[in-house]
């Protein structure tokens, strides 16, 4: 399902949102700042740029997506819904018992999910694993991968950093979600990333920093980490934690995991269709 | 001939010779495939002999990556990074995602003997017991390690291996011994007591009978390689007719063969079982020999706690 206009790219981040909102507020409590701020990245992926068939989730040579931060799983949960590989109905089943949409993203529950996530900072590593795999077949796959900044905390993702430029992996390509907030406070107040960029570039990636929330600018960055070659390549993307709804968004300092009314998800989902999708 | 090599020589070699076969066996090591024989096989296998240097936790999700993409990864370090270090990386990237990836990790307890307390696992099996649907195999000598190569590759799923890196005393015979993963094996016969042993202490506890029927003891001695799942069957049905126990092994004697066989016993035939093995303390540097002594980990000390055991059931 590819969609070619960056207006129906937007149309269709309104739609995700819309889902992985309606999903979270059924239940009454979600990780939705971390699953909104990472939809514009993730529909621009799986809309423009992922080769898979939907049809046939495990094909091999496909490209893989491994979402490191997996708490982002019910924002991936709608764009697997609407490609059809699970059912829209399913989505409400979110973190219920026994569901096959646990809050961290699970491939052995989730049909379309290429890797199991959740314990932050092994996805990057995996995605690393999956991309020295590609090279070995030489199948062609490229792996695309996305970590979280409060993520960026752990000491693996900088050692699956090294051994990704010193294995000149140029068929993986990372997101960081930036949106510059984690559990316990801002991430300049926590242990702070900057300079984000430079130090991707000293580990001998190709990387580069981009608003999340531009459409545009998350597809021509992937396609020049495409053209890159003889290193992986990192793509920035300045967030916002809960982007998309005003009332969660003016609470981006504390929506990692938030309870949602009966009424904010009405509120909710009524501002998200105003605009149309 | 067999016997002249080095276990960790065994491995490498057939590791080897299987890759030569199977395009999915793919190597890993953390900077010390120099010290566990794997170093040559990039000779032969550039591209599936992978180093990711002293990061053990990235060799481990890499691993589960390679295992997602159809490889069957044998990762290696010592025993201490290979597990406890590693514990999260084992338990989601590995087992709760059900990625096919060996773990290997050699110089079991005090094996590591000049690299001393901080090298010294003692804990490796209990950590690694703990975590659902792992198998856990640990190899007696090279005859055995030989046959359960093959095996242990075909097997799919997460298994750890617990290897003697140099030269073992000899228990296996090769024109005579089958190895049969998740099978323990049953050395010597006896009537009054079951000896339940691994890895180095195996030899040991085959000292040990014999001490024991000097003093007109009839021991048992079975051999649990494979520690998870473990051998119910034979475990059992040897106490049925010896009554009591003594395990033996390189291990504290919390969460490793010991409690392995106490669980098993305690829920099906409950009868008194004595424990050889490091009472709950971190080693310290030195040979093996004497670190045995030090330890409490001796034949004496089990034909001491054998004695006990006998004693126990009789009252």
């Amino acid at each position: 399902m590819t969609i070619d206009t960056y207006a129906a790219l937007e149309k269709k981040c309104r739609e995700v949102r819309y889902l992985t909102f309606d999903a979270i507020g059924t239940l009454g409590v979600g990780h939705l700042g971390g699953s909104f701020s990472a939809v514009d990245a993730l529909v621009v992926l799986y809309y423009r740029h992922l080769r898979f068939d939907p049809k046939q989730p495990k094909m091999e040579g496909r490209d893989r997506f491994v979402l490191s931060k997996g708490h982002a799983g019910p924002a991936l949960y709608a764009i697997l819904a609407d490609h059809g590989i699970i059912d829209k109905s399913e989505l409400s089943t979110l973190n219920r018992h026994e569901t096959r949409l646990p809050s961290h993203a699970d491939m052995n529950r989730t049909p379309g999910i290429d890797m199991t996530t959740g314990s932050l900072g092994q996805g990057l590593s995996c995605a690393v694993g999956i991309a020295v795999g590609s090279k070995i077949k030489k199948d062609g796959a490229r792996v695309y991968c996305m970590i979280g900044d409060g993520e960026s905390n752990e000491g693996q993702i900088w050692e699956a950093a090294m051994y990704a430029a010193h294995m000149h992996l140029d068929n993986l390509i990372v997101f960081t979600d930036y949106n510059k907030m984690q559990v316990d406070g801002q991430t300049k107040d926590i242990l702070g990333l900057e300079p984000i960029c430079d130090k991707w570039i000293s580990f001998g990636w190709n990387a580069e920093r981009v608003d999340g929330h531009d459409v545009k600018a998350i597809d021509e960055a992937i396609d020049r980490a495409k053209a890159i070659k003889g290193k992986p390549c990192m793509i920035i993307l300045d967030t916002l934690k809960g982007k998309g709804i005003s009332f969660i968004e003016e609470i981006w300092q504390n929506n990692h995991n938030v309870n949602v009314t009966p009424v904010q998800h009405e509120a909710g989902l009524a501002e998200l269709a105003k605009e149309g999708f | 001939m067999l016997l002249d090599l080095e276990m960790r020589q065994v491995y490498a070699s057939e590791l080897l010779r299987m890759m030569e076969i199977d395009e999915s066996i793919i190597v890993i090591d953390a900077d010390l495939a120099r010290a566990n024989g794997t170093l040559g096989i990039r000779d032969r296998f550039p591209d599936r002999a992978l180093d990711v240097g002293v990061a053990e936790a990235n060799m481990a999700s890499i691993a589960a990556g390679l295992a997602s993409y159809g490889f069957k990864p044998f990762i290696s370090t010592f025993c201490p990074f290979a597990t406890r270090r590693i514990c999260d990386q084992i338990t989601i990237s590995i087992a709760y995602a059900k990625q096919n990836v060996k773990i290997v990790g050699t110089e079991p307890g005090v094996a590591a003997e000049f690299n001393g307390g901080t090298h010294m696992s003692i804990e490796d099996v209990g950590v690694v017991r703990s975590i659902p649907g792992i198998v856990i195999f640990e190899p007696v000598d090279q005859v055995q390690l030989l046959q359960a190569m093959p095996q242990i590759a075909a097997y799919d799923g997460p298994m750890y291996i617990r290897l003697f890196r140099k030269k073992p005393t000899h228990v296996f015979d090769e024109a005579t011994y089958r190895f049969e993963l998740f099978k323990a094996d049953l050395l010597q016969e006896g009537t009054d007591v079951t000896l339940f042993a691994t890895g180095i202490h195996v030899s040991i506890a085959l000292e040990a009978a014999e001490l024991l029927k000097e003093k007109g003891v009839s021991a048992e001695v079975v051999n649990v390689h494979t520690i998870k799942p473990i051998d119910k069957d034979t475990v059992i049905r040897s106490v049925q007719k010896t009554g009591c126990a003594v395990t033996c092994e390189n291990h504290n004697i919390y969460g490793g063969l010991g409690s392995a066989v106490a669980e098993v016993l305690s829920e099906h035939h409950p009868v008194p079982i004595k424990y050889v093995g490091v009472d709950d303390s971190f080693l310290i540097v030195g040979k093996i020999p004497p670190l045995l002594e030090k330890f409490h980990m001796t034949k004496n000390d089990i034909v001491d706690k054998a004695l006990e055991s006998i004693e126990m059931k009789r009252k």
